[in-house]
């Protein structure tokens, strides 16, 4: 049975425990408004990319010609992994749900005998690939000094990567990060980047674009550009993902708290109580006695 | 026969104009062009310069760094690296695009190296163009 002292000095541990999560909460819920206006603005740039880019893909995509970006280097022997999760933590589930995702596909495709490269975005989800795969790790980005993400942050990854890809240092380029659905649900998703994947949409109207200059050098000069766009879009998507993860676990950190003080409160009159009662049946049975 | 069409301009980070206007004059890297209505479907990169959108309401400036173009006959939607209004354009921006734009020649391979002298050549330009 705790002392009357300890329950007072947890239930104020557990109060100013409660301060700080919902300073958090509230803190998460000013940066996603900001995150997702970022991904806002950036949707309608991605959506004509796409757009644009389906429909060259379409005409080009099947030729002998094609970029290498876009066909493939015909084989799928190395995969290269770009995991991005956030720099910091107590944001829930949102760094393990990317890692774990990350780590089935990292197994089926290490018992397919393919041979894995890393790269990690974000601190926290270094630390937990480290863990099992730190033999596979060659990059690591660091935008724990990035206060608000930029393109040109996601245009340095792209440029790296494709440095990479021109090396021929791997064949399958695959991000994985969070989609945003809402506050309380984002999705793990993995995104392959290269060769890259344009869905052709359903309103191709098959217009005849003239292309100035020609198709494949249009293509060419496009495919970085697009990738640095999907990369940018993932890393909005997993910012603001993060924030609505921080948001959700917050505030039931702070609903437990709320819970937590109660119970302890309940607890503590009840022994207060009882502590008046002993006394009283002290001084009661001390006077009979006279 | 329309007499105006849809203009956007967007960068990966926002969306700096979406306006209906009766014509624009774009840098494409294959010469210069003014897309009206009705104008055929075409899709072009962008060299360094400045977009010049006319509508009823006047005409709008912008100073583009690179990007692509798609025009149809019912709108122009022009997608830039990176893209300032004209009047908020300093010495400085224009200086940092000419560090990037050297660099990027530093760092070009011999197949890029053309178009990386004239994305350089270009942006220099632009410091005449605008008179600052």
């Amino acid at each position: 049975m705790p002392s009357l002292k300890d329950l007072k000095n947890r239930i104020d541990s557990v109060t100013s425990t409660r301060k700080i999560t919902k300073a958090m909460q509230m803190v998460a819920a000013a940066k996603l408004r900001r995150a997702q206006e970022s991904a806002e603005s950036a949707r309608p740039y991605a959506d004509q990319m796409g757009a644009v880019m389906s429909n060259l893909a379409s005409g080009v995509g099947d030729t002998e010609s094609a970029p290498k970006m876009l066909s493939g280097t015909g084989k799928s022997d190395t995969h290269l992994l770009i995991i991005a999760t956030a720099e910091r933590g107590l944001c829930g589930g949102f760094n393990s749900s990317i890692v774990r995702l990350a780590r089935n596909h990292i197994i089926e495709l290490q018992s397919a005998g393919k041979s894995i490269k890393i790269i990690t975005v974000g601190k926290k989800g270094r630390e937990q690939i480290k863990r099992e795969f730190s033999d596979l790790m060659i990059d690591h980005v660091d935008l724990s000094e990035v206060k608000r993400l930029g393109y040109g942050n996601a245009k340095s990854i792209s440029e790296a990567v494709l440095a990479r890809f021109n090396s021929e240092e791997f064949d399958i380029c695959t991000i994985f990060y969070n989609e945003f659905k809402s506050v309380i649900s984002q999705i793990p998703t993995a995104l392959q980047l290269i060769p890259a994947v344009f869905d052709s949409s359903e309103d191709n109207e098959n217009l005849f674009y003239e292309y100035e200059p020609d198709e494949s050098e249009i293509l060419a000069e496009l495919l970085p550009r697009a990738m640095a766009t999907q990369i940018f879009t993932a890393l909005l998507e997993n910012g603001a993902s993060e924030q609505g993860a921080r948001m959700s676990a917050m505030d039931n950190a702070t609903r437990n708290a709320g819970d937590m003080i109660d119970k302890l409160t309940i607890e503590y009159n009840r022994s207060r109580q009882a502590v008046i009662t002993n006394e009283l049946i002290e001084i009661i049975s001390g006077a009979e006695a006279l | 026969m329309a007499s105006s069409m849809q203009f956007d301009l967007v960068s990966p980070e926002a969306a700096l104009a979406s306006m209906t206007v009766s014509s624009v004059e774009i840098p494409g890297s294959e010469g210069d062009f003014t897309a009206m209505p009705d104008h055929a479907p075409v899709i072009t990169t962008l060299r360094p310069g400045v977009i010049k959108a006319s509508s009823t309401e006047g005409s709008f400036e912008y100073v583009v760094s690179g990007g692509f173009v798609e025009v149809n006959s019912d709108s122009a939607s022009i997608l830039a690296e990176q893209a300032f209004e004209k009047s908020k354009v300093s010495r400085d921006i224009i200086e940092s695009l000419i560090a990037d734009a050297e660099k990027f020649l530093e760092n070009a391979g011999t197949e890029a190296k053309d178009s990386a002298d004239k994305r350089l050549a270009d942006t220099k330009l632009l410091i005449e163009l605008l008179n600052i």
